[in-house]
Parts: structure tokens; C-alpha cells; sequence
């Protein structure tokens, strides 16, 4: 690969991002995708260079042919026009090669598809305990699943952690509100519903006032459903995004490997307030996230919040840094 | 026909037996002036579509809420409703009302039967229905924008998917929504009554001696479109009389609480979405493959392989619907076949990109106005095609799904290639179809602003999309403000290319520069180039006779 296409694959890709550590969101001006925060997202960036790679070598061989044919054969550069309009090897050429092309594509396509697509089974991964590949974490297998169901409402998330019990054995349950709803009211609703002072230091239609916790380096089931239209649940650092279905109950899986704060946004046109119905998944230590849930337990969900602002003071404040900078 | 002579013409019925203003226009039976109609019907719905799609850039072009509020008095919440109204009827208006009337009811009317050597089109009274229904549907859409869809705020906000439960009672109450699967039935029926009227004047009017393997490509691409709008639409139309009962008559097809599956109307929508896409497109492969034989002056390249390129697009189109629907929660299985299936649709449309150069490759050619279109499309075809691959990977479509890149990928596919594809074949009959000339400079300008503009529009809006930035949102986060901008500068440039467009028309209708039977000379040679322009009201009284190589 030459140098100046290896420039164009990293300007495409995530290399642009690179000043993150930890990026959460969208990145002002990015011209790729958000950055891998699991396997499933590094994969799929690995396929999109890949696949960049190829389709940009497509374009600029049409593009180039068009550009020959146009300066080579122009009406003043080749005054008579031959006749033919057969050629079966060309045809055939073109026929097989595309196929071939597409093959290649397929290969790397269809083995993310099923390690997306097909949940891993933690007890042989951890049985297995290959701590060389990349792709399964037997120490987080070993600790088994924990299950986080989305259910999308218009317009909000209800999270449920079926592991997380109370003492009569019912399930966490919360609603994550936005924090913007593009109202001038915003700020006054958000402060005086929470008691918290934070509002201008949110990313705007990103943050929102309880976020999902999960902790790091665990295996994620999660699962999505929904109470009134369709919806659809996603983080794009996460590579993963499921339909809400109502009636139907989706399932996926993911497994973050640093701590942070990671956003997403409603990915199915579901009213009025599509638009304010974001994500936001805090992903912190084992620890805290069990402090965090004896909060919640307790209802006391400004405690809670407070645990994972605290154990991830750093991430917040460095998003919103760069954003505030790129503004300027 | 210049409009001056039918005025002085009105009352005596003219010669070449014309009748009248009002029974000629109104009651045409004519297949030219039917295909006329459509043209002028589709400017229109086209001003109202680029309109809507002007609102949208407008309020994106910097975050926050802003100029739709002063649309709906004030009002935050309206103006979010309104929005998705603005989304939802300019895709509607620019697919139903714009792109398929000008493609398939224009020139298909005006130029099916020419170019197959019939003096008109099999059932004209049906043709004449057709064009009726049409501009009936697109008045039960306008009036649909005005009654309540969502509580108290007008129209439906739902988008031209029309996914249930949110095109249910359950997210839209009014009855909106409801004059909306009326107005899609009408078309439908208009689509359904037209391509019935194609396959039959097609299979049974071609001239002594043109055999289907002589016929001109976009006869072939009509025919094409006509059988997949007949199998396609009855099933959107199953789907909407469906989603009609469980909004009025309380049946529970698409509720789930009811045991119904909303899922089961994306199938079907899709079933018929897809093709529908295709309907769109393969006109304006038609189109581009007799004006890059024209100006190339050469005979089109692997005629043959075009014609059963388009074919097997059109079957393939009817296996691959449910690439639309990668992350509803499908098995693992059927992912992987449409994966697959999805992808092997690059091939056949490989070859036509392929053999659009090859055409032109050992021509002589000449860059008149429709040839740059032609290239235009080309190019810009290819982009939206490869962008195509990436979205039939369920994988990768994990992530773009629903994003600006899906948005950026079938502007590119439909309003860089099925438009350009109708302004290429626009520029090429319009001395044909209406007997004057048009400025060569002012469609020089439009097509390079156009090229220009749009390219500006979408492009940025794959890197929107690969950022994540959520389709169908009238706010967004701070990150995406740059290339939202961008985009709406380019829907700037767009506006002015379309302005000299407009001045172009009324240029041409001024000066009236007489039209030749043939301005482009011998690479011309499909049969209405045989004709005088425009054509004399009924033409091949005496058939003509294809023999030899000739016709395509």
C-alpha cells in the first residue's frame, strides 16, 4: 500500500480520532467512525479500512477509465468512432472479477457477522482460558453474563438489571431521561429535577440525567424492547445497535475494555422527540458498580450518580474539553 | 408543440387532427401528450419535494431548533412534529410524485412508443386514467400534510416507511395518516393500470422486424420496471389496506398487543420498497445507455449483457428486501443470506457501469449537454454503488444503520443517479418533445452547479454518518455542526443551479429557436430521431420496418 493511500485509509478510518483516549461520542469534523471501545467495534473498524480500501480502488479505477476515455477518445483527440460492440473476454473479465472482489469482501464479513451475531458461550471460553486471543476474555467468562434490558418509551430508556434484586427479589428498574429536549426550559427542568448543577458541562442531546452502568471488562447481555413504537438501541463505540421491537424482546452482546462514558442516540424514528432520547452508558470497576447498585437499591439515585461521576471524573470532563476546544 | 400555435390552433382542431385545448390536454388520449402531462405534473411535485428538502438543510445548518419553529407559530414541539412531516412527504413526493411520473410516465409514454415503432400506447384511455389517478393521489398527499396526523399538530410524521406502531393509532391518532394510505393506493393503482399498459404495448406494438432482442435499452429497462412495478405494488398495497383496518376497523395485523407483528409490515414493505428502487433507477439506465451510444457514436457496447443486466437486477431486487432490516432482530441465518444475496447485485450493475465505458471507449465523443449528464451519472452512480456494499454488510450496517450514510448513499444512488439520469434524458428529447431549442450555455451552467451542489450535499453526509450522527433528527450534537453546514451550503449551491434551470426553460419559451428532427446527428439512431420535432400528433401511420443490426 502506497503511502499517500495508507494517509487517505487513515483519514477515513479512526486514526483522526486518535487525541481521544477514551472518546465517548461523536467527534467534531470526524471524517470515520466513532472509536472501538470493544471487539465488535475493532473488528468492525478493521472490516471498514478494509473495505475503504477496496471500494476507494474501485472508484478511482472507474473514475480513472471514465478520465481516459473522455481525453483519449473526445471527438477532436479520435475524429472516426470504431464500430464494435462485442468483446465476450472483456465481458467475461468484468463479470468474474467483481465476483472475485466480492468473495474477498465476504471472507472477513461473514466471520464478524457471526462473532457478532452468535453470543459467545462463556463457559467453554472459559474452560478454554486462551488468554492470546483477542477475541474472548476467559477471565470475564468466568464470571458469567450480566443482563441489562433496554426498553425504549416515547421518549426514554427504562434500564432493568435482573441481576440487581432488591430484598423482595424485583428487579433495578429506572428511566434515563434526556437532559436537552431543545426547549429553552431545559437547563431550570434538569436542575430543579435533580439537584444537580452540571447542565452546562453535558454534551448537548448525548448526556442524560441516570445513566446505564455496566462494569468493565464483563460479558453484556443486553436486551431491547419497547413500550409503545419501534425504537433502537445503540452505542456506536460499542459496534452494536438493536431494534426496540414492541412485543418482541431483541437480544445482543458487547464487552467494554476501558472505563468511560460512552453515548448513543434512538436509531429509529419513533415521534416527536426522536431526536432527545439518548444513551449514555457509564462503564466503570467491579467495585463501583456494585456501590452504584446498592444505591440505586436504595433509591438513592443522586448517591448513585455521585459514585459514577467520581469514578470517572476524568473521561466526562476530558469530552466535553474537546469539544469546548474544537469549538473555539 | 409550442404552446402559441395550440392557442391559435384552439378553436379550428387543427391539422394533423388535434383536437381542441381543453379535450386535448384534459381528456388526452395521446401517449405524447400524456407523457407531456407527466413531465409538467412531475416539475411540479418536483418544486414542492426540493422545497420540503430545502426546510430540512435550512434548519441543520446550525444546531439547535430554529427556523421551522417560525413555520408553526412558535411552537418547539410542532416544529419537531413538523419536521418529520417535512422528512417524510419530500421522500413520498420526490419517489412517488416526482422521480416515477418523470422517468416511467413521461418519457416512458412519450418514448416507448416511438422508439418501438407504434403510433400510440396499447390502452390510451387507461394511459389516460393513469395520469388522472396520479395527480388525484398527489392531492390527497397535500391535503394529508393539512389535517391533523399526531394530536393537534397537521400531517404525518412517521417517514415514507410508514413503520408501524408509529403509523398505527398508537403514533398517529389523525387521520392524516389515513388520507396518506388513500393517496398511496391511488398511485398505486395509477402505477399498476401504467405498467399493465407498458407490457402490453411493448410485447404487442413493436414495428414489423423488432424483435425483443432488437428493441431499444430503454424500452428494455421500461419493460423491466413495469413488470416489477406489477409484482411489487399489490404487496404495499396488501400491507397498506392491512395497516388501514388496524387503524379504522380494529383488526390487529401489525399490534402487538393484539398477537399481531409489526415486524410482518417491514417485510412487506420491503418486499416492495426494494424493487421500487429499482423501479427508479433502471429508466435512467435506459436513458444514459442511449445518450452515451449517441455521443459517442458508436453502437452500445454488449447490448445483450445490458439488456439481461437489467433482468436479473429486476429478479434479484425481489430477494434482498430485508437488507433493509438488518437490525430488527432477525436470526443469524437469514442475515447471512441476504448478506449474500444483497451483494451479489453489484455484479450485474458492474456490468452496466462497465459497459457504459466500454460504449464510449474507441468513440468519438462529443460533450454536448445530456453527454454530460450521462458522465455525470456514471460517476456518481458508482459512488452510491460502492457505498452500496457497505451497507449490505450486516456487520458494518450494525453501525451505519439509520445514520446519514444510508441517507448519503441513496441521495447518491437516486438524487445524483435516478435525477441526473432524468435531467441527462431531459436535455437529450427536449428539442424532440417540445420543438424549440434550449440554451447550451444555461444548461452547461445547471448541470455544473448541480454536479457541484450536490456532491457537497451528500458527501459530507458520509462522514456525518460514520460519526454516528442518527437519521431523521431535527437537532444533533455539537460534534456533527461542521459537515451539517457544509451540507446546507451545498443545498445553497443546488438552489442556484435550479434557478438557471428555470431560467432556461423560460428562455427557450421565449425565443422559440426552431427545432431540428435530429440535433446529434448520425450516433442518433433509434426511430424518433426518424421523426420531426416535435412529432407530428399521430405518427407511423405507415409502420416503419426495422431490419438488419439496426434499432438499438
Amino acid at each position: 500500500m502506497s503511502s499517500a493511500l495508507r494517509t487517505l485509509v487513515s483519514c477515513l478510518g479512526a486514526a483522526s480520532l486518535a487525541g481521544l483516549a477514551h472518546a465517548t461520542g461523536p467527534t467534531p469534523g470526524a471524517l470515520g467512525l466513532q472509536p472501538a471501545a470493544t471487539r465488535i467495534a475493532e473488528r468492525l473498524h478493521f472490516f471498514n479500512d478494509f473495505l475503504t480500501v477496496i471500494m476507494v480502488v474501485v472508484s478511482v479505477f472507474v473514475m480513472a477509465l471514465l478520465a481516459w476515455v473522455m481525453v483519449r477518445y473526445n471527438k477532436r483527440a479520435h475524429p472516426e468512432p470504431r464500430k464494435f460492440s462485442h468483446n465476450t473476454l472483456v465481458e467475461v473479465v468484468w463479470t468474474v472479477f467483481p465476483v472475485l472482489i466480492l468473495a474477498v469482501i465476504a471472507l472477513p464479513s461473514f466471520t464478524n457477522l457471526f462473532y457478532i451475531e452468535q453470543e459467545p458461550d462463556l463457559v467453554a471460553i472459559a474452560e478454554a482460558g486462551d488468554m492470546d486471543d483477542p477475541n474472548v476474555y476467559p477471565e470475564a467468562a468466568a464470571k458469567g453474563w450480566i443482563t441489562v434490558k433496554a426498553q425504549g418509551n416515547q421518549w426514554n430508556w427504562t434500564y432493568e438489571y435482573a441481576d440487581i434484586v432488591d430484598d423482595e427479589g424485583y428487579p433495578l428498574s429506572f428511566v434515563s431521561n434526556p437532559l436537552h429536549k431543545g426547549r429553552p426550559t431545559d437547563k431550570e427542568d434538569y436542575e430543579r429535577a435533580t439537584g444537580r448543577t452540571d447542565f452546562d458541562s453535558k454534551p448537548v442531546n448525548l448526556a442524560v440525567d441516570y445513566p446505564m452502568v455496566v462494569p468493565v471488562g464483563r460479558y453484556i447481555r443486553y436486551q431491547t424492547t419497547a413500550s409503545d413504537v419501534i425504537h433502537s438501541w445503540t452505542v456506536p463505540s460499542f459496534g452494536v445497535k438493536t431494534d426496540a421491537v414492541p412485543g418482541k424482546l431483541n437480544e445482543g452482546w458487547f464487552l467494554v475494555t476501558e472505563p468511560g462514558v460512552y453515548y448513543g442516540q434512538c436509531s429509529e424514528l419513533c415521534g416527536v422527540n426522536h431526536a432527545f432520547m439518548p444513551i449514555e452508558v457509564r462503564v466503570v470497576s467491579e467495585e463501583d458498580y456494585a456501590l452504584w447498585s446498592a444505591e440505586m437499591l436504595n433509591g438513592n439515585f443522586e448517591g448513585a450518580v455521585q459514585v459514577v461521576d467520581a469514578a470517572l471524573d476524568g473521561e466526562a470532563v476530558r469530552f466535553a474539553e474537546v469539544t469546548m476546544i474544537e469549538e473555539q | 408543440m409550442p404552446m402559441d400555435e395550440i392557442a391559435l390552433d384552439g378553436a379550428d382542431h387543427g391539422h394533423d387532427g388535434k383536437p381542441g385545448f381543453f379535450v386535448r390536454w384534459f381528456y388526452s388520449t395521446n401517449h405524447k401528450d400524456i407523457g407531456v402531462l407527466y413531465l409538467v405534473f412531475a416539475l411540479l411535485a418536483g418544486i414542492v419535494g426540493y422545497g420540503l428538502s430545502g426546510l430540512i438543510r435550512w434548519e441543520l445548518a446550525e444546531p439547535g431548533i430554529g427556523v421551522l419553529t417560525s413555520f408553526v407559530g412558535g411552537d418547539i414541539e410542532a416544529a419537531k412534529h413538523f419536521y418529520n412531516v417535512v422528512i417524510t412527504y419530500h421522500g413520498l413526493i420526490m419517489i412517488f410524485f416526482m422521480v416515477m411520473p418523470a422517468l416511467i410516465g413521461g418519457f416512458g409514454n412519450y418514448f416507448v412508443p416511438l422508439m418501438i415503432g407504434a403510433p400510440d400506447m396499447a390502452f390510451p384511455r387507461m394511459n389516460n386514467i393513469s395520469l388522472w389517478l396520479t395527480g388525484v393521489a398527489f392531492v390527497l398527499l397535500l391535503l394529508s400534510m393539512f389535517v391533523p396526523g399526531y394530536g393537534a399538530f397537521n400531517g404525518f410524521g412517521g417517514g415514507w416507511v410508514l413503520y408501524p406502531p408509529l403509523s398505527g393509532s398508537t403514533g398517529h391518532d389523525g387521520p392524516a395518516m389515513d388520507l396518506l394510505i388513500l393517496s398511496l393506493h391511488t398511485a398505486g393503482i395509477a402505477s399498476i393500470l401504467g405498467a399493465i399498459n407498458y407490457i402490453v404495448t411493448i410485447l404487442n406494438m413493436r414495428a414489423p422486424g423488432m424483435t425483443l432482442h432488437k428493441m431499444p435499452l430503454f424500452a428494455w429497462s421500461v419493460l423491466i420496471t413495469a413488470v416489477l412495478l406489477l409484482l411489487a405494488l399489490p404487496v404495499l398495497a396488501g400491507a397498506l389496506t392491512m395497516l388501514l383496518t388496524d387503524r379504522n376497523f380494529g383488526s390487529q395485523f401489525f399490534v402487538p398487543d393484539g398477537g399481531g407483528d409489526p415486524l410482518m409490515f417491514q417485510h412487506l414493505f420491503w418486499f416492495f420498497g426494494h424493487p421500487e428502487v429499482y423501479i427508479m433507477i433502471l429508466p435512467a439506465f435506459g436513458i444514459i445507455s442511449h445518450i452515451v451510444s449517441t455521443f459517442s457514436k458508436k453502437p452500445i457496447f454488449g447490448y445483450l449483457g445490458m439488456a439481461y443486466a437489467m433482468v436479473s437486477i429486476g429478479v434479484i431486487g425481489f430477494i434482498v428486501w430485508a437488507h433493509h432490516m438488518y437490525t430488527v432482530g432477525m436470526s443469524l441465518d437469514l442475515k447471512a443470506y441476504f448478506v449474500a444475496a444483497t451483494m451479489i447485485i453489484a455484479v450485474p450493475t458492474g456490468i452496466k457501469i462497465f459497459s457504459w465505458i466500454a460504449t464510449m471507449w474507441g468513440g468519438s465523443i462529443d460533450f454536448k449537454v445530456p453527454m454530460l449528464w450521462a458522465i455525470g451519472f456514471i460517476f456518481l452512480f458508482t459512488v452510491g454503488g460502492v457505498t452500496g456494499v457497505y451497507l449490505a454488510n450486516a456487520g458494518i450496517d450494525h453501525q451505519v444503520h439509520d445514520t446519514y450514510f444510508v441517507v448519503a448513499h441513496f441521495h447518491y444512488v437516486l438524487s445524483l443517479g435516478a435525477v441526473f439520469g432524468l435531467f441527462a434524458g431531459w436535455y437529450y428529447w427536449y428539442e424532440k418533445m417540445f420543438g424549440v431549442k434550449y440554451n447550451k450555455a444555461l444548461a452547461q451552467v445547471h448541470f455544473w452547479l448541480m454536479f457541484i451542489g450536490s456532491n457537497v450535499i451528500f458527501f459530507p453526509q458520509h462522514f456525518l454518518g460514520l460519526n454516528g450522527m442518527p437519521r431523521r433528527y431535527i437537532d444533533y450534537a455539537e460534534a456533527f455542526t461542521q459537515w451539517h453546514y457544509v451540507s446546507s451550503i451545498g443545498y445553497a449551491i443546488t438552489l442556484v443551479g435550479t434557478t438557471v434551470f428555470f431560467i432556461l426553460l423560460i428562455e427557450s419559451a421565449i425565443r422559440r429557436r426552431k427545432a431540428e428532427s435530429n440535433p446529434w446527428g448520425e450516433g442518433a439512431t433509434t426511430l424518433e430521431w426518424t421523426l420531426s420535432s416535435p412529432p407530428p400528433f399521430h405518427q407511423y401511420s405507415t409502420l416503419p420496418v426495422v431490419k438488419g443490426e439496426g434499432g438499438h
